[in-house]
């Protein structure tokens, strides 16, 4: 199969992933229903259910799953580390302290939109700490040091995080923490169209990076002597990944495991070249978060799972079976 | 045609007592090998990315081509100059292919896709290198010789006008070792200009036109292999006794010099140096 088709393919799947979160939930829909809703001339309540709650929630599942994807993808090349994943760097811990903090002050009164904007900012507190601390002034950015100071930053920020939950009342206390386990829950059109003004120009810029990225992943003095302005697309990579997944993550909470193992599941089944990698693993992971989410709002209904719990559930079994296959 | 010039160069890296480069002035001429031999901690890697721009000098001039070397992109000097680095270890699965491909981004850039010339060219730096038998295999499965090979195929597939190699056959045995030299010497005939770092003094001499001898940040000697391999130069540089022997032969190498390190018992009577125990 060519990459082309094998894209196709992706995008065919994430599609079909779609439709299928559309259709499922406590009111089953068919796909003409489905088709009705979305084009605004079934019944009210058909529509309300597939415009306001199931076509945001799974649109957004399936933005903030390419972006943690392609984000893992980036972060593990440049790390040259298997285990590299979205919120290596500490973007997680910054984001869930700026959301417990709005949480536990606000209370109530602190809607999704407050709290997605100081888990933003949180996270770009977390990334500029972590950047200020690896980059000494006018020396290379090392990555071993990048990655031990986004493992401190990101435990203070977990100190952070116990210190706030400690004072918060119980109701805040049960808020945070979901917050923290990650959910589409609170979707809307606009949270979305704020995700795709960073995730767009984002996965514009990665794509750009792809070659570049191929070669890092082999060892950045190779890389120099094959073209790269190594600092600068580090720099550049670093920085794009890591925006990505705070915009991912102020949206949506910390969801694990997609980026460390969607772009594991496309390597190992399609190879590493970056230029194929980034789009697939976007896909890949729009497709998976968006079935995860489905999952998580209709396995033990009316009780919904955390996303997390399922990405996790769903993922770690198929990535041991895909090792085993590897070894045999 | 590519060469490199360099005047008065020191290094040194932050922290270290001593620069590791100290005013160390040579020529690599276009069109032939030149060896850069020294013992361990001489400076000869760091020579060598001095050369290509990894790291930059803090006093003296390089030149790539008769060109400051400031004034070299990186794209550009990936144009003119392959490399085969001391060591580098690919995480991810790769097939000996992909990597080799590699060597024709400098000519592509970011978005431009591989032409019939680029497939070609990586065919037939595969070719040279002996690669082409294990090509779709991922090098995690290939031995140290072949991994070496595939990045000798990639520097080839650079299509460069010269060609840096560090250590190139550290980890090879004798027969991928002789294969390494005598492609460097092929390459070498077809204008190709080889510089090359090494421990192995006597293959230097051998496949080498021209010889730099660092020891401790400076040239200890530079010339042909004769002017620089003599008894007295090599003793005082590794502070071991040899003996020179030219080249048995049969073969174009017959008489070049041959550094035989002789046993423990001979140094009776030479003097300790640096952290060599001849006592």
């Amino acid at each position: 199969m060519k990459p082309a088709a094998r894209l196709l393919l992706l995008a065919g799947i994430a599609v079909v992933a779609l439709l299928v979160a559309v259709r499922l939930g406590a009111v089953p829909l068919s796909l003409r229903q489905v088709w009705d809703g979305v084009r605004g001339s079934g019944d009210a309540t058909t529509i309300a259910i597939v415009r306001r709650l199931r076509l945001p929630r799974a649109v957004l599942a399936a933005m903030v799953g390419g972006s943690l994807a392609a984000s893992g993808a980036t972060f593990q090349a440049l790390l040259r580390n298997p285990l590299a994943e979205p919120y290596i760097l500490g973007i997680s811990g910054g984001a869930a302290v700026g959301a417990v903090f709005a949480i536990a002050l606000l209370g109530a009164a602190a809607s999704g939109g407050i709290v997605a904007a100081c888990a933003l900012a949180g996270a770009v507190l977390a990334i500029v700490l972590v950047f200020r601390i690896a980059a000494v002034v006018g020396q290379a950015l090392d990555t071993r040091i990048l990655l031990l100071a986004g493992v401190v930053v990101g435990a203070f920020f977990n100190a952070c995080i116990l210190l706030a939950l400690t004072f918060a009342d119980a109701d805040a206390f049960r808020s945070a923490i979901f917050w923290m386990m990650g959910s589409f829950s609170g979707a809307t059109w606009r949270g979305i169209g704020l995700l795709a003004a960073a995730m767009v120009p984002g996965l514009a810029v990665l794509l750009a990076l792809a070659r570049p990225l191929n070669l890092l992943s082999v060892g950045e003095e190779t890389a120099a002597y094959l073209g790269t302005r190594v600092e600068r697309t580090k720099l550049l990579a670093y920085g794009t990944a890591s925006l990505l997944t705070a915009s991912a993550v102020a949206v949506s909470g910390v969801i694990g495991f997609v980026g460390l193992v969607v772009p594991h599941v496309v390597r190992m089944l399609w190879g590493a070249d970056h230029r194929f990698l980034l789009p697939a693993s976007v896909l890949a992971g729009a497709a998976f978060v968006v079935l995860a989410d489905t999952l998580a709002r209709t396995a033990a209904a009316p009780t919904e799972l955390p996303v997390g719990v399922v990405t996790a559930f769903v993922g770690v079994p198929f990535f041991i079976y895909l090792l085993r296959r590897r070894a045999a | 045609m590519s060469g490199w010039s360099c005047r008065g160069v020191r290094f040194r890296y932050p922290e270290a007592d001593r620069p590791a480069l100290d005013g160390v002035s040579l020529e690599v001429a276009a069109g032939a090998c030149t060896a850069v031999l020294g013992p361990n901690g001489s400076g000869k890697s760091t020579l060598l990315r001095v050369l290509l721009g990894t790291l930059r000098a803090e006093a003296g001039e390089v030149a790539l081509d008769g060109k400051p070397l400031a004034e070299w992109t990186r794209e550009a000097i990936a144009r003119q100059v392959g490399v085969v680095p001391q060591g580098e270890e690919a995480v991810f699965p790769m097939a000996v292919r992909e990597l080799v491909a590699m060597g024709r981004y400098p000519h592509l850039g970011p978005w431009r896709r591989e032409g019939d010339a680029d497939r070609r060219a990586v065919e037939r730096a595969m070719r040279r290198a002996d690669v082409l038998a294990f090509a779709s295999r991922p090098l995690s499965t290939l031995s140290g010789g072949e991994r070496q090979r595939a990045r000798v195929a990639r520097a080839l597939a650079q299509e460069p006008a010269a060609l840096a190699l560090d250590e190139p056959t550290a980890a090879l045995d004798v027969s991928h070792e002789m294969a390494i030299f005598e492609l460097l010497r092929d390459l070498g005939r077809a204008g190709t200009t080889v510089l090359l770092v090494t421990h192995n003094l006597n293959l230097a001499a051998r496949y080498a036109s021209r010889l730099v001898l660092l020891d401790r940040g400076r040239v200890a000697a530079q010339g042909t292999p004769a002017q620089v391999l003599t008894r007295e130069t090599v003793e005082r540089v590794y502070g071991w006794p040899v003996r020179i022997d030219p080249h048995p032969g049969p073969g174009p190498d017959a008489g070049a010099p041959q550094v035989v390190p002789l046993s423990g018992e001979a140094c009776a009577g030479m003097t300790a140096r640096g952290d060599t125990d001849v006592a």
